[in-house]
C-alpha cells in the first residue's frame, strides 16, 4: 500500500512543480512580462486588440501585487480551467482551441507508442531467444543503424515517397472531405491521413525496446530458475514467454512514460511536416505567431499527459511485480 | 572532441584504486585506453568519421565553394560542377550549406554535451554521495521531474520566449533539460563506490566532500562520464536539428535542421527536390552513427564484460 501512496504523492509533487514552472517560464525575462509581452506583438503587428492584452493579463494573472499574489491567482484561473485566449484563434479560449487538436495527438500517439510497445516487446524477446544468431544481429544491428536516423527526416522521405511518388497516401491534413464526427467515410480518411505520421514514429519509437528488453532478457536467460524450467523439460515457447520474457517485461514498463515523452517530440515534429492537425501543428502556429497563452497551456497539458502516463505505468508496475511493492515499505 | 575528455582523465586517474575492481582499463594493463578504443572496429570508424567532421567544420572556407549564408545564385539551379548539389529556392549553394553545417552542430554537441554532463556530474555525483539525506531527497525528486517531463516541448516554450536567438541560447537550452537520465545514471554509479576503501581514507585524512566527489572518486569512473557525455552530446546535436527544424535554430547561421526547416517550409518534397531534403538528413545520420560507434568503444573501456565478447 506505502508503494502506491509514494506513487501517488510523487505525481502530485511532479505536476505542482510542473505547474509552477509553467508560472515561472514566462517570468524569467526581466519587467513586466504581460508588458513585454504585449510589447512585442505590437512590434510585429501594429494594431493590437486591447481585450487580446487583457487576455494576456488573464493569462498571466493579477500583473499587480507581488509575485505570491500573482501565483495565487494563477492558481485560482487553472484551477476554474481558465487558461487565457488564444491569439491564433482570436476569441477563442485556447482549452477549445486544444479541446479540437487533442483527440487528433491522442490517437496518433497512443496507438503509435502501443503498437511500439508491443513491437519492440516482440522483436527484443525473440532476438535474446535467439540471441547471437542472424536474427538477433539483424535487429540489433538495424535498430542501432535507424536510431541514428532523425525521424522528422524519415517523415519527410516517407511523404516523398508514399505522398508524392508512389501516392498512395494523402500528403497533408486529417481528413479531406468527410464531415468529423463517427460516420464511416470520416474515419477512413482520417486513417488515412494518419497511416503516414504514425508509419514515420513507429520506424524509431520501438528501438528503446527492442534494445532494453533484449538486454533484460539475456540477463534473465543466464538466471538458475532458467535453469530449473529447461532442467523440468518444459517446452522451450513456455520457458521463452512464461519465464523469461514476463520477467524481463517489468523494467520495460517503468520506461514507459519517457518513451511516451520522445514519441510526444516526435510527433510536434511530424505533425509539422505532415500538416496534421494536432497538438504538434498547433505547438508550431503558436510558435510562429507567438501565441504565448497556446504555447504554454499546450506545454502544461503535454507535462500533465505524460505524468498521467507516469503515474499508470507506476502503479500497474507496483501490481505486476510485488517485490516493488515490498522494498519501499 | 571524447578523445581530449578521456585523456585528460586517463592520466589523473589512480591506478591502484582502479585495479582494486577490475574496472576501467588498468586492469588489461597491457593496453592503454586509446589502443582499446582503436582496436574495435566500430569505434575506429567513429573516430576516423568525426576527425572527418571535425576537418570539415574547421576548414569550411576552404573546403566549401561559397560562404553558406550566401543565396545570391538563381534557385534551383540543377546538380552541376558549380553547385554539386544544385540551389534551394532561395538562391542558396546547398553543398556550402552543407560544409557549413557541420560548424553548428559540431559546436551544438560539444557545449550542449558539456553543459549538460557538467550539471548531470554535480546533481547525480552529489546527490548518490549524499545517499539518505535531505540533500538526496531534494536533488532526486528534481531529477526525477526533469527525466518524466519531455523535453523538447519544454526546449520549444523556453527559446519560443527569448528574444535573442542563437547558438548559445540553444547550448544553454539543451544543457539544462536534458541532463536528467545522466544524473540518474551517475547517482547509482557513485552509491556503488562510496563506502570503498579509499573513500573512507580520504574522508579519515580530512578532506571535503567536495574534493572526495569530484577529485578522488569521479577519476575512477572516466570512462562512464566520457560515456556519458558522447551520449549528452548525440542527443545535443538530434536536439538543434529538431529546433531548427521548426524555426527555432540561429537566424544568423546555417545548420542541418535550418536546411531541413527551409527545405520543407518551401514545399521541396512536393517538387521532387531530393538533394536539398536527402542531404542534410543523411549527413546528420552520419554525424550521429560516428558518436554512436565512439560509444560502442567507450562502453568497452567501462565494461570488461564487453570486451572479452569481441
Amino acid at each position: 500500500m506505502r508503494y502506491f501512496v509514494r506513487k501517488i504523492a510523487f505525481f502530485l509533487a511532479t505536476l505542482w512543480a510542473a505547474i509552477t514552472l509553467n508560472f515561472i517560464i514566462p517570468r524569467l525575462q526581466p519587467g513586466d512580462p504581460a508588458e513585454v509581452m504585449v510589447q512585442k506583438l505590437a512590434g510585429k503587428d501594429a494594431q493590437l486588440n486591447p481585450a487580446a492584452v487583457q487576455a494576456m493579463r488573464a493569462m498571466l494573472g493579477a500583473p499587480d501585487g507581488n509575485l505570491f499574489t500573482q501565483y495565487v491567482s494563477y492558481l485560482g484561473a487553472l484551477a476554474h480551467g481558465d487558461f487565457g485566449i488564444s491569439y491564433t484563434y482570436y476569441p477563442y479560449p485556447v482549452t477549445e482551441v486544444i479541446g479540437q487538436a487533442l483527440p487528433w495527438t491522442l490517437v496518433l500517439v497512443g496507438v503509435t507508442q502501443i503498437l511500439a510497445f508491443v513491437i519492440g516487446i516482440t522483436l527484443g524477446a525473440y532476438a535474446a531467444w535467439r540471441r547471437n544468431t542472424r536474427f538477433d544481429s539483424i535487429v540489433t544491428l538495424g535498430s542501432t543503424f535507424i536510431g541514428t536516423l532523425p525521424s522528422f527526416w524519415i517523415a519527410l522521405l516517407l511523404l516523398f515517397v508514399f505522398g508524392y511518388t508512389v501516392g498512395w497516401f494523402p500528403t497533408s491534413g486529417g481528413y479531406s472531405a468527410s464531415t468529423p464526427g463517427f460516420n464511416g467515410p470520416f474515419i477512413t480518411e482520417a486513417v488515412s491521413h494518419s497511416f503516414l505520421p504514425a508509419l514515420s514514429l513507429l520506424i524509431t519509437a520501438p528501438i528503446g525496446w527492442i534494445l532494453g528488453m533484449r538486454n533484460t532478457m539475456v540477463m534473465n536467460l543466464g538466471e538458475d530458475y532458467i535453469r530449473l524450467a529447461k532442467a523440468k523439460g518444459l517446452p522451450d515457447r513456455v520457458v521463452a514467454l512464461r519465464y523469461a520474457a514476463r520477467n524481463a517485461l517489468l523494467p520495460s514498463v517503468t520506461g514507459f512514460a519517457i518513451a511516451l515523452g520522445g514519441v510526444l517530440g516526435g510527433s510536434i515534429l511530424v505533425e509539422q511536416i505532415y500538416d496534421y492537425p494536432g497538438m504538434g501543428r498547433l505547438m508550431g502556429e503558436a510558435i510562429g505567431n507567438r501565441d504565448f497563452p497556446l504555447l504554454q497551456t499546450l506545454l502544461l497539458f503535454i507535462i500533465v499527459g505524460v505524468l498521467l502516463a507516469n503515474l499508470v505505468a507506476d502503479l500497474l508496475y507496483g501490481v505486476l511485480d510485488p517485490r516493488a511493492r515490498r522494498a519501499q515499505s | 572532441m571524447t578523445a581530449g575528455i578521456v585523456q585528460t582523465g586517463s592520466e589523473e586517474r589512480p591506478g591502484d584504486a582502479t585495479d582494486e575492481r577490475g574496472e576501467g582499463d588498468a586492469g588489461y594493463s597491457q593496453q592503454r585506453w586509446w589502443q582499446l578504443l582503436w582496436s574495435n572496429t566500430k569505434a575506429r570508424v567513429g573516430i576516423i568519421l568525426l576527425l572527418a567532421f571535425i576537418l570539415i567544420a574547421t576548414f569550411a572556407p576552404l573546403i566549401a565553394p561559397y560562404e553558406g549564408t550566401r543565396s545570391d545564385f538563381d534557385a534551383l539551379l540543377p546538380v552541376s560542377g558549380d553547385h554539386l548539389l544544385g540551389t534551394t529556392s532561395q538562391g542558396a549553394d546547398i553543398f556550402s550549406q552543407l560544409v557549413y553545417g557541420s560548424r553548428v552542430s559540431l559546436l551544438v554537441g560539444l557545449f550542449g554535451g558539456l553543459v549538460s554532463t557538467a550539471i548531470a556530474l554535480v546533481i547525480g555525483m552529489w546527490s548518490g554521495y549524499k545517499e539518505g539525506t535531505v540533500i538526496d531527497d531534494i536533488l532526486s525528486f528534481i531529477t526525477n521531474v526533469a527525466i518524466v517531463v519531455p523535453v523538447l516541448p519544454l526546449m520549444i516554450v523556453l527559446i519560443a520566449y527569448s528574444e535573442v536567438r542563437g547558438i548559445p541560447l540553444i547550448v544553454f537550452v539543451i544543457g539544462i533539460t536534458s541532463w536528467a537520465g545522466h544524473a540518474r545514471a551517475k547517482r547509482s554509479q557513485i552509491i556503488t563506490l562510496r563506502n570503498r576503501d579509499f573513500v573512507t581514507a580520504a574522508k579519515f585524512a580530512g578532506e571535503g566532500s567536495g574534493r572526495i566527489i569530484f577529485r578522488e572518486i569521479m577519476p575512477s569512473m572516466t570512462s562512464l562520464v566520457a560515456a556519458g557525455f558522447v551520449g549528452a552530446s548525440t542527443g545535443a546535436i538530434g536536439a538543434e536539428a529538431g529546433l531548427s527544424f521548426l524555426g527555432l535554430g540561429d537566424p544568423n547561421s546555417i545548420s542541418w535542421g535550418t536546411m531541413l526547416y527551409q527545405a520543407d517550409s518551401q514545399g521541396a518534397v512536393g517538387q521532387g527536390l531530393w538533394a536539398w531534403v536527402l542531404a542534410p538528413g543523411l549527413i546528420l545520420a552520419l554525424l550521429i552513427t560516428s558518436l554512436t560507434f565512439i560509444n560502442f568503444g567507450v562502453d568497452l573501456l567501462s565494461n570488461p564484460h564487453l570486451r572479452e565478447d569481441s
